[in-house]
């Protein structure tokens, strides 16, 4: 295991770069020189407690926010230097699944998934009405085009954030937060999704949890941020860690994570 | 003392830099305004959102302002014998100052703050966010078309407010009081000039409108995404708002003779 320098271990180009980044809000600093790389067509997890600043990784990608100082490369394209009109150039090959879901409330389930298709493509509402019911059937959700955002339960607003996420066939997918707030079924429900769109699709996709279980089962490559900086490595490299910082944080339940690790086809399971 | 001013050159600092802050913010706003897609159903919407739900309270309002004028004024002008130049008097107030301004300190409170509610409600959800990750500028999705509409309801509303607020003064000059109906009609006709009363009535009132859009999205867009931060943006907005409006109708007056 390495710190976070610059290190590709899932062979291939990284498709996302983080370079000696800093952050801080109002003063407040949430992260100083933070570098990792997020692998091309992988599942990559940031992995961390509560308030050291794994959302604002998803935010400074998606160029919502801007940093401190350092460079977050998408794709080969800085989007700290881009002004606002490129950088909706880079932002059609991200989606991203806010952990609210970030549905317009006052659009039916329908009209938020056709939304992103009407704004930016040419299909007429028939191929936009057949896309959107093709995209709620992957997530496994039928007859909730009527039903508006408030209407839903935590886990369905969850799959339809989902959906509305991959309507544009983004090349890298961003999720915050997936599991929270849900019940175990529906947090494996989730994972098995979110498994099946990435072998199906091949999506990179940068998942942000603290939810240590469903992150051994589901990732691919690890960036785990500690108050003293992050980490990074693949979920073999990150449980034999000697870091007592790492172990900790890990073994919530170290019976339950080393079963994850020896047994890789899990999360497959869920997916059938 | 040097605490004192620390917080006066702290506060001027945070004002100069609000202030460029909404300048660029109504720049941004005017570019997409004149950019393709319209937009025409939200328009539509916002139309409904901020007009249609405000007819009620703009006409009752409009009426009761009239018969209170009507009733002043009787009492007023009758101690000089002019009791004759209610019509005048109750026109001429409505048109040049009571309907636009009431209209724009009305719409603040019903249409102004729903619109800063709304919209500082979709940053805290991240709604704003989420449009901005599909490429679509929440200032030309969401800000526009209130931005707009408030413009084009403002001034509508605001003759709606004088002919109920004219019928009002006429109730109470004419039918209560026992005036003649022809000699408040003419009175009104022979004073009311259309250019520099009517028109200018409608420029103030448009000129509100955009004061109400600016502040009352400008407020939702930047407020801090929290419960507490909404409600402080809404609250900001309706005062704001206020003064501004009544500040900017003294130097409107002043300057323009509107």
């Amino acid at each position: 295991m390495e710190p976070t320098d610059p290190i590709n271990p899932v062979n291939g180009a990284a498709h996302i770069v983080l370079d000696n980044v800093s952050m801080s809000f109002n003063g407040r600093r949430v992260f100083d020189s933070l570098s990792c790389e997020f692998p091309r067509g992988k599942i990559s997890v940031v992995l961390g407690g509560s308030g050291v600043g794994k959302s604002t990784v998803l935010r400074l990608i998606g160029g919502l926010v801007r940093p401190c100082s350092g460079r977050i490369l998408v794709d080969g394209d800085n989007v700290c230097e881009l002004p606002d009109r490129k950088l909706y150039s880079v932002r059609d090959k991200l989606g991203m699944m806010f952990q609210g879901g970030a549905l317009l409330d006052s659009l039916n389930v329908f009209d938020n998934l056709a939304f992103p298709l009407r704004e930016s493509s040419k299909l007429d509402e028939e191929e936009i009405r057949e896309e959107v019911h093709r995209r709620l059937r992957s997530v496994g959700l039928s007859d909730v085009d009527e039903l508006l955002p408030g209407e839903l339960s935590g886990g369905m607003v969850k799959r339809v954030a989902l959906a509305r996420a991959i309507m544009r066939s983004p090349e890298i997918l961003m999720i915050d937060e997936p599991f929270s707030g849900l019940d175990p079924v529906s947090t494996k429900m989730i994972e098995a999704l979110l498994l099946r769109l990435n072998r199906e699709l091949g999506i990179t996709m940068v998942v942000v949890s603290h939810h240590v279980r469903s992150t051994l089962r589901m990732a691919d490559w690890i960036v785990l941020m500690l108050p003293d900086g992050a980490v990074a490595g693949t979920p073999g490299d990150l449980l034999n860690s000697q870091d007592p910082c790492v172990t900790r944080f890990l073994n919530e339940d170290p019976d339950e994570a080393l079963a994850a690790l020896e047994n890789p086809d899990a999360a497959t399971e869920y997916s059938r | 003392m040097i605490h004192a001013v620390a917080y006066i050159g702290a506060r001027t600092l945070k004002f100069i830099s609000e202030l460029g802050h909404i300048t660029v913010f109504g720049f941004r706003l005017c570019v997409a305004a004149v950019t393709p897609p319209l937009r025409g159903g939200l328009l539509l919407d916002e139309i409904y959102k901020l007009g249609v739900l405000s007819l009620m309270i703009i006409c009752i309002s409009g009426l009761t302002v009239g018969m209170v004028l009507g009733l002043q004024g009787y009492n007023t002008l009758v101690r000089f014998g002019a009791e004759e130049s209610l019509g005048a008097v109750v026109a001429l107030s409505l048109i040049r100052e009571f309907g636009p301004v009431m209209t724009a300190l009305l719409l603040t409170g019903r249409a102004g703050s729903a619109t800063t509610a709304e919209i500082g409600t979709m940053v805290a959800t991240e709604q704003l966010d989420g449009l901005r990750m599909m490429s679509v500028d929440p200032i030309d999705y969401v800000v526009k078309p209130k931005a707009l509409m408030m413009l084009l309801v403002t001034p509508l509303l605001s003759a709606l407010f004088i002919v109920f607020g004219i019928f009002g003064g006429y109730l109470i000059g004419v039918a209560m009081m026992g005036g003649d109906s022809g000699t408040f009609i003419a009175s009104m006709e022979n004073s009311v000039d259309f250019v520099n009363d009517v028109a200018g009535s409608f420029l103030k009132a448009g000129l509100f409108g955009v004061l109400i859009g600016l502040v009352a999205t400008y407020r939702g867009y930047s407020c801090e995404p929290t419960s507490a931060g909404v409600s402080a943006a809404t609250t900001s907005t309706v005062v704001t708002t206020s003064v501004s409006i009544l500040i900017f109708d003294y130097f409107i007056t002043a300057l323009w003779g509107v």
